[in-house]
This record gives C-alpha cells, sequence and structure tokens, in this order.
C-alpha cells in the first residue's frame, strides 16, 4: 500500500498548508502588535522561571550600607530602604504575579464555566438563582469585592488568589451562559439527544467544547485583571504577605515619600507592572480577533 | 412599560437584599473581629475584658440576631455606631461623600471628553497609522495601574514644579477644590478614557458597516456627514451604556487613588474600615456602593429608551 503524504498532496492541490512556523510567521505578519505582546509574554514567564539565573541577588536579603542606593554599577536598579535588590525583587515578583495570575484565571474559569453551563443548559429555578447571584455579585465594583475578600481570608498566596479568583466568576458565568443558551438550541445537541445521549453528557461532551473559542478571550482578558487587582491589594497592604517580593507592595513600601527622595523605587516595579499587563492585552486583542471575528474592536 | 419598570424596581431591590446577606456573611465567614485586632496589638488577652467590648459591640450575638438589627436599623436610617471611632456611622461616612463625589463626576467628565472624540477619530481613520497610535494609547491606558500613574503625577509635579498639590478641606472655593481634584481625577479618568474610547471605536466600526452608511455614501453625502451625521449618531447609543459600566470601573480607581493622594473622601475610608474590621461602616459603604451601581444602571436602562425610539421594553 503507498504511503501517502498528505501535507504534499494538499500543497500540490493549491491549499493553504502551513507548519508550526509558517503559522507563527503569518501571525507575525497580520498582528504585529499580537506579536510584541507575544514576546513580552514569554519574557515574563522566562523571568519568573529562571529568576535564580537572572540575578545573583537575594530578594529577600537586606543590607543597611546600600540602604536607599540609587540605581548603580553593583545594583542596576537601586536598593529599597533596607538595602534589598530592587532588580532582584522585580525578577522574584514576577513569579508571584504570575501565580497569582494562573491561579486565580484558571480558578475563576473553572468556577463560571461550570456555573454558566449548568444555569444554561438545564435553565429552570438554577438559572434564576444563578442569573440572581450574578446580578448580585456584579453590583460591586470588582476591586472592592476583591478587598473584603482578601481581608476577611487573611493574608496568603493561596487566599490572595481565591479573592481575586470569585470576583472573575460572574463575568464568565455571564458569558458562557449566554453561549450556552444559543447552542442548546442547535442541530446537533438534537441529534445527540436522538442517539439516546443523557443530558448530562451532552452538555460536558458536546457544548462545552462549543463555549472553548469566547473561554480562551475571556480568559486573556482576565490574567491582565488579576494582575492588576493583585498589584492593587498589594499596594493597599492586603495582598501576598512578607517575605514574597510583590510588585505591588514594592510600591506601597515606597510611595508617596520616595517620591521626592528615591523615584527609582516608584518607577521599575510600575513599569514592570504595566509592561505585564500591556503585553497580554496586546496578545489578547490579536486572539480575539482570530476566535471572535464579529467582536472585533 | 409601566410593567416593565415594575419589575426592574422590584429585580433591584431583590439584587439590594442579596447583597447585604452576602457583605454580611463574608464579613463575618472568617473567625477575628475587632476585639481580635485590638487585643492582638496590646498583646495580652484578657478573656473577660474581651468577651465585656464584644457583648457591648453586639458581636455575641447569633449572626440572624445581628443580621436583623442591622437590616431593621437601616430601614429607620439608622446605621449604627462606627466601632473605632464610636461615632454613629451615618456622621462617618455622610462628610466624606461630597468629595468622593466631586471625584468621580470630574473623572467620568476627563473619560467622556477624551475618550469618545479619540474612539471617532479612531474609527473613521481605522487601520491608518493614527489608528495604530490611539489603539496602543488606549491600551497601554487599560495596562498602567492607576495608583501607579497617580504616585507618576506626584513625582512629575516634584520634578517640575517642587510641590506636591495637597488636597485640603474646606479651602472655601467650589473652583479652588474642582482645580486640585482635577489632578487625582485625571489619574482615575485615563484609564476611564481608554475603555470609552475602545467601546466608542469599535460601535462606530459597527454602525459603519451599515446599509443605510452606504446608502448615504452613494447618494453623494460628503465623508464628514456621513461620519458625524449618520454614523456618530447612532454609534453614541452604545456609548451611553458604557456610562453604567464606568460607574462600578471608576469606584476601584478611586479607592487606590484616593490612598494615593490622600484625599479624605468615602473609597479611602472603606478601605481603612475593612483593615479593621469595622463592620458598620463597611457594611454601610458596601451597601451604598451598591445602590449607586444598581441606580446608575437603571438610569441608564431608562436614558436608552428615551435616546433610541426603537427599543421598548415590555413583558
Amino acid at each position: 500500500m503507498a504511503v501517502i503524504d498528505h501535507d504534499a498532496e494538499l500543497t500540490r492541490a493549491g491549499a493553504n498548508v502551513r507548519g508550526f512556523g509558517g503559522a507563527l510567521l503569518h501571525f507575525m505578519r497580520r498582528y504585529p502588535l499580537g506579536a510584541i505582546g507575544g514576546v513580552i509574554m514569554i519574557l515574563f514567564i522566562a523571568t519568573a522561571l529562571f529568576a535564580d539565573q537572572i540575578t545573583s541577588f537575594d530578594p529577600t536579603s537586606t543590607n543597611p550600607r546600600v540602604s536607599l542606593a540609587p540605581p548603580g554599577e553593583e545594583h542596576i536598579l537601586g536598593a529599597d530602604f533596607m538595602g534589598r535588590d530592587v532588580f532582584a525583587r522585580i525578577v522574584y515578583g514576577s513569579r508571584i504575579s504570575l501565580a497569582v495570575a494562573i491561579g486565580a484565571t484558571a480558578l475563576g474559569c473553572l468556577i463560571g464555566v461550570s456555573i454558566g453551563l449548568l444555569s444554561g443548559f438545564f435553565g429552570g429555578w438554577i438559572d434564576l438563582l444563578v442569573q440572581r447571584l450574578i446580578d448580585i455579585m456584579q453590583a460591586l465594583p470588582l476591586l472592592v469585592m476583591a478587598l473584603i475578600m482578601a481581608a476577611s481570608l487573611g493574608p496568603s498566596l493561596t487566599n490572595t488568589i481565591i479573592a481575586i479568583a470569585i470576583p472573575l466568576v460572574p463575568n464568565v458565568a455571564r458569558i458562557i451562559r449566554s453561549n450556552t443558551l444559543a447552542l442548546r438550541e442547535m442541530p446537533f445537541v438534537e441529534a445527540a439527544r436522538a442517539v439516546g445521549m443523557s443530558e448530562a453528557r451532552i452538555a460536558v461532551q458536546h457544548v462545552l467544547p462549543n463555549t472553548l473559542a469566547p473561554l480562551i478571550v475571556l480568559a486573556t482578558a482576565q490574567f491582565g485583571s488579576a494582575i492588576l487587582v493583585e498589584s492593587a491589594l498589594a499596594f493597599l497592604g492586603l495582598g501576598v504577605p512578607e517575605p514574597h517580593p510583590s510588585w505591588g507592595r514594592m510600591l506601597s513600601e515606597s510611595a508617596a515619600e520616595y517620591v521626592r527622595t528615591a523615584p527609582w523605587l516608584v518607577i521599575f516595579p510600575g513599569v514592570a507592572i504595566s509592561m505585564v499587563v500591556f503585553g497580554t492585552n496586546l496578545l489578547g486583542d490579536a486572539i480575539r480577533d482570530i476566535l471572535d471575528p464579529r467582536q472585533r474592536i | 412599560m409601566g410593567a416593565y419598570l415594575i419589575r426592574r424596581l422590584l429585580l433591584m431591590l431583590v439584587t439590594l437584599f442579596g447583597m447585604s446577606i452576602l457583605i454580611f456573611v463574608m464579613l463575618r465567614l472568617v473567625p477575628g473581629n475587632i476585639t481580635d485586632i485590638i487585643f492582638d496589638s496590646a498583646g495580652f488577652v484578657n478573656p473577660a475584658a474581651k468577651k465585656k467590648i464584644e457583648r457591648q459591640l453586639g458581636l455575641d450575638q447569633p449572626i440572624v440576631t445581628q443580621y436583623v438589627s442591622w437590616i431593621s436599623g437601616l430601614a429607620r436610617g439608622d446605621l449604627g455606631y462606627a466601632y473605632v471611632s464610636e461615632k454613629p456611622a451615618i456622621d462617618e461616612i455622610l462628610p466624606r461623600i461630597p468629595v468622593t463625589a466631586k471625584l468621580a463626576v470630574l473623572a467620568l467628565a476627563f473619560s467622556v471628553l477624551f475618550g469618545v472624540p479619540l474612539g471617532v477619530i479612531s474609527a473613521v481613520r481605522q487601520n491608518t497609522s493614527l489608528d495604530y497610535a490611539l489603539r496602543v494609547l488606549s491600551l497601554s491606558g487599560l495596562s498602567l495601574p492607576s495608583f501607579w500613574l497617580g504616585l507618576l503625577i506626584l513625582m512629575a509635579f516634584v520634578h517640575w514644579f517642587g510641590w506636591i498639590p495637597i488636597y485640603k478641606s474646606n479651602t472655601g472655593s467650589f473652583w479652588h477644590d474642582m482645580a486640585l481634584l482635577s489632578i487625582p481625577a485625571a489619574a482615575v479618568g485615563f484609564r476611564s478614557s481608554a475603555l470609552v474610547m475602545r467601546l466608542t471605536r469599535s460601535s462606530m466600526l459597527e454602525v459603519m458597516r451599515q446599509d443605510y452608511i452606504r446608502t448615504a455614501r452613494a447618494k453623494g453625502a460628503s465623508d464628514v456627514a456621513v461620519n458625524y451625521d449618520h454614523a456618530l449618531r447612532n454609534a453614541v447609543l452604545p456609548v451611553v451604556t458604557i456610562i453604567g459600566i464606568e460607574a462600578a470601573f471608576l469606584i476601584g480607581g478611586l479607592i487606590v487613588t484616593e490612598t494615593v493622594f490622600n484625599i479624605p473622601g468615602v473609597a479611602r475610608f472603606l478601605v481603612e474600615a475593612i483593615r479593621w474590621r469595622d463592620y458598620p461602616i463597611v457594611q454601610n459603604l458596601v451597601m451604598f456602593i451598591a445602590i449607586v451601581v444598581v441606580v446608575v444602571n437603571f438610569i441608564v436602562d431608562m436614558l436608552y429608551v428615551v435616546l433610541d425610539p426603537r427599543i421598548k421594553y415590555e413583558e
């Protein structure tokens, strides 16, 4: 039996076949801003993974001799009041931001998808209850909700993730619910029912995969806002506790008085937060254009 | 329309009632109240003294009793006493509202004044370099934490003028107040204007694809007439809804900005009360915020009907 080289056949037929490299090149040409966002994200993740190779300083070790040292040869971004290296704290701080962003986005989407699917597909009193609950949660700004949750759960990494994830739930649930409502009426659902599939299996095997595109679009947006909310919580003193270096808390330690005396303590952590969130937003826009062209902004 | 209004108002009440339960339970879900904080910082615990304070504050009663006494007080306009200052909660909250309200109005004005025109320009010049520049600007606006933007503004003032704009209450002059507040308002409004700009742009692009726009062009109407007379008038409608979204968005920005600029408003007060577990202040302030958000959204929905005669709410 002759082996058919599918790719070669398709290419000869004039089909648009690209390998991974080709697809990447196409993406970069079509969405230059998205590609820049992608590069920023890769740098961010690499920084978090290889923090100990990037800097030889320990982000928590103090050294009173270099207290408030300006950026120079030894401490390239300067040192804070306790003489801790600012560059090292920013590099290691990326781990906290990444952990919180991934954790909160994943948890928020998991709960949101379950609730949205349940209420959209099965309807009835569950749906009514969920809709009211979403109304209630959306009457409070995300940050206020996260603040109260963070304060009542107490300071820790896990609690910060939960405090940010829960306020993200209503948004996810609402969008998954409205998608499910439309999908429920599709012929393939009827077909699945006709062959005798159980309702739960239809919901999970047929409806759920079709909500994936809006979910990915939503998750990238949530990723950025999780980082911003984490930094705001830390800035207000309710985020991940010491000794973990967090970008938001670096700003609260320095804040108003260092604006005059040690501006490097204010500038660099903020640049780090803004760059990473900017990267997720750029990438998120490109992903939305690809997956959901109708919503193009 | 009448039936719809009644249904809508009832739903608002349900939402606010649910919020009151949610916030009440959330605050008490985890062990630790103000007495723990006081006694922790004092360093020793005299159980009898602690019990006495808990009894005074009503914290020893079952949670349902505490809830009922709060809600029935709320219905009579009695918000209880703040734990920290021991003054009536209403006397703590009310005087702080005007500053925050002024700040919010200024920030909203800033975001609309910048966001709408820039969004329109960006849509009309779609895919030009101007459009790209404006899109990058709005994305960067959404990416800057507003407290950091506030700190940068303070830094710029120190650098160029050598002083920091500090808000003082009772300057006497309304305009002086507004001038001082416009600086933090710009910090909050920049982020919101980015949001307004994005939504205006997408709404404008959506309208510009419609058939009647093509018709207008076909009959020979000038670009200006098509863009501003036909398209903008229809594109502005969805932008009105943004004000509803903004209400919640702005309050988040106000919390951090009031902290950065040391403004004695309700938003910063909420953070302090949360830190101290000052329940009467936190739960009443949260209810106040929820009422503002719900009412603003209701007004926006009603405004929508007035502005767009095609929309009718019926049941």
